[in-house]
């Protein structure tokens, strides 16, 4: 997932950085609509994300624990889809609540 | 690769600097414009400003201001007091007197208010530059330095390609007997079990998974971890992810000890430094800001800082310079001016290795003399607050 397309020498716009991981971090900002393959499957990304963002890998469930770099970032608060931001409004913190401007998250 | 070669001015306690800079510390707030005053109509970018706002005493702060003033990068010493604070400022001149340091102390009360004391202090800053001036460097090793890294305005980036960076830099750095010191035990919650897998001992281990919780325990209580909004915006969710990222700065190598503000690294190695209060939160935040973190590891020793960020920080510090590695590659278009290394070249395809091996040859480039971004630019941040620690324990340094 992160090899330079052979045909455009592109890089992909989202990097894996375990295999075990079950989110992709944006390489580069990406517009809602783009085509992006994840794993295979080409789907349409819903919504803005950010350069350093992540997004969904596969659907993840409820209490989900989310992996990146192979380790455990906190447990889902709801259910998302494949390619779907995953950030402070549906990730949660296992250890203290992370702070907004507008206050703790919980 | 041909390494610039390192001169350092050798000190009595068998340290050598890479700079050598007049301090003027002020010993209370009410010392503070007046010392400031000096430094800037000394029109010289190595008199530093430094300084301890409180009137009340504190142990930590008096050991502080004693590691700082005899820094391997201070060459002399200035102390400003009012005069009625509670700061042990005999104390603190004989210690520095006893380095072999030029040291100077003027009272404002005692010489006569604002003007006669900056007009003293100005003289003093003249006679101390002059002797400073005769000194001789002597050649200086990579294991004669102790480099110190800390991350701000961390993004989704710095996890990915500034952080791994300095880390490979650190692998490089202790191969040759540096001494390396990471940090910010409050931003490591989360790595605690692979951090104490790393250690050169069990009892080590235990050691640094106790620190880890004692930091969990404390923001607790204070109610918020050490995250910002700044964090959320670039894209980290959760405590424990930008845990995750800042902990690559630490690379792979064994780590050697665990220490506190103000000590030593004994020998070269990976240090992890433990900058949370001992006991109840009495005084507020373990570090109000980037800063506090940078004074800590100047007080370890540290030569020179790498600093980390994703966000953009245009941070420098007082007494060691620091080099700012900038995670992630929009923020390095935006702040070039600011930034020493554009990790974020990365993502755009870059090797991990060849931004690690610009890092290793810019750390001895800058302790031959070289100036970084933020000292070009006149940034001497410095900032020393409350805080209690207890002393370490015997297992936190094993022996070699």
């Amino acid at each position: 997932m992160n090899a330079r397309d052979p045909e455009t020498g592109k890089l992909p716009p989202l990097l894996l950085l375990h295999p075990e991981d079950n989110i992709l971090v944006a390489r580069r900002d990406i517009a809602a609509g783009e085509r992006i393959e994840i794993d295979g499957e080409t789907l349409t990304i819903p919504a803005p994300v950010e350069l350093g963002h992540k997004l969904a890998r596969r659907a993840l469930a409820i209490d989900t624990r989310v992996l990146k770099y192979g380790a455990p970032i906190g447990s889902m608060k709801t259910a998302v889809a494949r390619g779907e931001h995953v950030h402070l409004h549906n990730l949660r913190s296992d250890y203290i609540p992370s702070i907004t401007r507008d206050g703790p998250e919980h | 690769m041909n390494a610039p070669v390192m001169q350092g001015f050798p000190r009595k306690d068998g340290r050598k600097g890479i700079r050598n800079v007049v301090a003027v510390a002020y010993l209370v707030e009410c010392a503070h414009h007046v010392s400031r005053l000096i430094v800037q109509k000394s029109g010289f970018d190595d008199v530093h400003l430094i300084g301890f706002p409180g009137c009340y005493p504190n142990k930590y702060a008096l050991e502080m201001m004693k590691r700082l003033c005899t820094h391997p990068n201070v060459g002399a010493v200035l102390l400003v007091s009012l005069g009625c604070e509670s700061f042990n400022r005999e104390e603190l001149r004989r210690t520095v007197a006893a380095s072999g340091r030029p040291v100077d102390l003027l009272v404002i009360q005692q010489s006569g208010g604002t003007t006669r004391t900056l007009n003293a202090g100005l003289d003093i800053v003249k006679k101390m530059r002059a002797q400073l001036a005769q000194q001789t460097t002597v050649p200086m090793a990579l294991n004669e330095l102790v480099v110190g890294t800390v991350c701000g305005g961390s993004d989704g980036t710095s996890g990915i390609t500034a952080n791994p960076a300095v880390g490979r830099c650190f692998d490089w750095l202790i191969e040759n007997d540096a001494a390396c010191i990471f940090e910010e035990t409050g931003e490591l919650i989360g790595c605690e079990r692979i951090m104490a897998s790393r250690a050169i001992t069990p009892e080590l281990g235990r050691e640094i998974e106790a620190c880890v919780d004692k930091a969990a325990n404390y923001y607790r209580i204070m109610g918020y971890g050490s995250f910002a909004p700044g964090n959320a915006e670039g894209g980290l969710t959760t405590l424990e992810e930008k845990s995750m990222g800042a902990y690559s700065k630490s690379g792979s190598s064994k780590i050697s000890g665990l220490i506190k503000p103000g000590d030593v690294p004994p020998r070269g190695g990976l240090y992890l430094l433990d900058v949370v209060p001992d006991g109840e939160p009495r005084f507020g935040f373990p570090n109000i800001s980037d800063n506090a973190e940078i004074v800590e590891l100047i007080a370890c020793g540290s030569h020179l800082i790498l600093f980390t960020t994703g966000r953009g920080s245009v941070v420098g510090s007082a007494i060691s310079p620091v080099i700012k590695v900038c995670a992630n590659p929009d923020t390095y278009e935006r702040m070039a001016d600011d930034m020493d290394v554009n990790a974020g070249r990365i993502l755009h395809g870059a090797e991990l290795d060849d931004v690690g091996r610009e890092i290793y040859q810019l750390v001895q480039s800058v302790a031959a003399g070289s100036p970084t971004k933020s000292e070009a630019l006149g940034h001497q941040e410095f900032i020393l607050t409350y805080k209690q620690f207890e002393p370490i324990g015997p297992a936190c340094l094993p022996a070699a």
